[in-house]
């Protein structure tokens, strides 16, 4: 089958800056997919590419097998995209901005009515359609544009950091709702982000983004297989780095001063044993891996996160001795 | 009939807030009748020019005023677009950027003429100007031609800048030698050649020159059928210049 999204070698310079450095990407039909990097790793600059608001340095794409360097007008009329700043004018409604798009993307006027109440109640905006955009919460607004993205049916959509800035609560209704898009209109969805969380629990596959390339591209499931354990951090004051290496069940070890990041097999089973021999322990903590060990496994840096990630096992134990 | 649908669409949008945004049509308003009541009276007080008195003698440069310093203003608003992401919600759509030009155009256009429709009425009720159906129509030709062009100057330097004040310095650079070279508000006939010289390269005198005849009844300094050639012809390269640049705007 042929891919929605099919991009070979994307680059892209900004007077000599290179954000983007060479981008391959294939993308299935139905697939929410995830590119997952730090600010300014180029993922706004990559989806920029594919959506044909800005020229590739190098590279081609494919979107919807329109050429995005020869058929960038075929390629905006099969793509939504909601933007990572907000995008609607806040003097009109809701609904007036909805319109407006209705209209600029040559939606039939017979249809726009049914249209707009159909993806107004997708979000489930329906009551405050007729309310100027300045009323609306940070949330509210963030859904609407995700319905405006749809309303003229694309096939593809881009979304640009969806949640960005936006409280725990919020963002887990937002994946709701992209995961009833995903299924309800099967559209294929591209969605960037900065957190480890969203790209775990909303993607089918993560692409891991660092310096304008892909460091690492699978399922969220597969990718923290390949980290190769369980995570332990260790804060020692002088750490039996010796010791350490002795043992075999140990995949890895990473020290950063007194702070030791080990990857490890069964870390249940050989914790006690690792606290023996480690030295003077000022505190432990031990995890299934996260998309956070990931993007450390394969940039040997980590994104600053502040946010709690769902869906692992978390232990601290305070060593007593201090 | 897409690109209809957008122009409609980009038209919509400008016509919509203009309606909301009622400060912005009472500043447009109040600005030159502080003119007409302050400036023309105050030396009206001392000169008359030709049997008019001054303040009747500068109402056709002053409509000539609001359109162009409102129709240059206008520019401003795509650079507060490009600050959010609006800019690239209209710029990914399906649409040729000369129709996304042309909605601007259109939406400033329609928001200058009903501030000067609302000055004619104002104009008319207190400040003693006699219209006829004619010289309104005629007047709002003029200056319909006068504002396309002025938007499109406006248009192009937003499209090219990012900072509001660079929008602000640069647009005061333009506004202020087209009006104060206008004869908008001194009569041309006995001007030393050299002002008369700045004065005739000058394509908003000839809106200031147009209105003038046709709003008050005196003879044209230039005649108004060059007049209007001026208006045609600086409203058609300025659209080629405005089109242009929104053709080669960067997001
Ligand atoms: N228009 C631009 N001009 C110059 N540099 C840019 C421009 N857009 C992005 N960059 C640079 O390119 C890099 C990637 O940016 P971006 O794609 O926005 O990253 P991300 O969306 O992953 O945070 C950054 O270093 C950024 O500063
Ligand atoms: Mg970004």
């Amino acid at each position: 089958m042929a891919y929605v999204i099919e991009a070979r070698g994307l680059h892209k310079s900004f007077n000599g800056v290179k954000a983007v450095n060479g981008i391959d990407l294939r993308i299935n039909e139905g697939e929410i997919f995830g590119l997952l990097g730090p600010n300014g790793a180029g993922k706004t600059t990559t989806l920029s590419m594919l959506a044909t608001l800005i020229k590739p340095t190098k590279g081609s794409a494919l979107v919807n097998g329109f050429d995005i360097r020869t058929q960038a007008h075929r390629v905006r009329g099969s793509i939504g995209f909601v933007f990572q700043d907000p995008s609607s004018d806040d003097l009109l409604t809701g609904r007036e901005n909805l319109y407006l798009h209705a209209l600029m993307y040559g939606v039939d006027m017979r249809d726009i009515n049914r249209k707009m109440d159909d993806v107004l109640k997708l979000v489930d905006l329906t009551g405050v359609q007729h309310r100027r955009m300045k009323t609306y919460s940070g949330g509210m607004r963030r859904r609407l544009e995700l319905a405006r993205g749809l309303l003229h049916e694309p096939k593809v959509l881009f979304l640009d950091e969806p949640t960005l800035g936006l409280d725990p609560q919020t963002r887990e209704h937002l994946w709701k709702y992209i995961k009833r898009l995903s299924t309800e209109k099967r559209v294929t969805i591209i969605v960037t982000t900065h957190y480890m969380d969203e790209a775990d629990l909303l993607c089918d596959r993560v692409a891991i983004i660092d310096h304008g390339k892909i460091v690492a591209l699978d399922t969220p499931a597969n990718l923290k297989k390949r980290v190769g354990g369980d995570v332990v951090r260790i804060s020692a004051r002088s750490p039996n780095l010796r010791a350490l290496r002795k043992l075999r069940y140990i995949k890895k070890i990473k020290t950063d001063g007194g702070l030791l990041t080990l990857t490890v097999d069964e870390a249940e089973r050989h914790l006690q044993e690792i606290l023996k021999v480690v030295g003077e322990v000022r505190s432990v903590e031990s995890h299934f891996p996260t998309l956070n060990d990931v993007f450390l496994h394969f940039t040997g840096s980590e994104i600053r996160e502040t946010e709690a990630e769902g869906g692992y096992f978390e232990r601290m134990m305070h060593s007593g001795n201090r | 009939m897409g690109e209809l649908n957008g122009l409609y669409a980009l038209w919509y949008r400008e016509f919509k807030v203009f309606l909301r945004e009622r400060s912005r049509v009472v500043a447009s308003v109040v600005q030159p009748l502080m003119w007409l009541v302050i400036f023309g009276t105050g030396l009206g007080a001392s000169i008359a020019l030709g049997g008019e008195n001054y303040q009747t003698f500068i109402y056709p440069g002053i409509l000539t005023m609001t359109s162009l310093f409102g129709s240059l203003f206008f520019g401003l608003y795509i650079i507060m677009d490009r600050r959010v992401d609006f800019l690239k919600e209209v710029l990914v759509a399906p649409l040729s950027r000369t129709t996304i030009f042309f909605g601007k155009v259109l939406g400033g256009a329609t928001d200058g003429i009903i501030e000067v429709v609302i000055l004619m009425l104002l104009g008319s009720l207190f400040f003693g100007i006699h219209f006829t159906v004619l010289s309104v129509i005629a007047s709002l030709v003029a200056i319909f031609l006068l504002m396309v062009s002025i938007l499109s100057i406006g248009l192009t330097i937003g499209s090219m800048m990012n900072s509001l004040e660079g929008f602000g310095l640069i647009s005061s650079f333009v506004s202020f030698p087209l009006f104060f070279l206008s004869g908008a508000l001194f009569p041309i006939k006995n001007l030393p050649s050299w002002l008369y010289a700045f004065v005739s390269v000058n394509p908003v005198s000839y809106a200031v020159d147009a209105l003038r005849s046709m709003i008050l009844g005196v003879p044209a300094a230039f005649g108004l059928v060059p007049d209007f050639a001026v208006l045609v012809a600086f409203a058609l390269l300025m659209i080629g210049v405005g089109t242009w640049a929104f053709g080669r705007m960067r997001i």
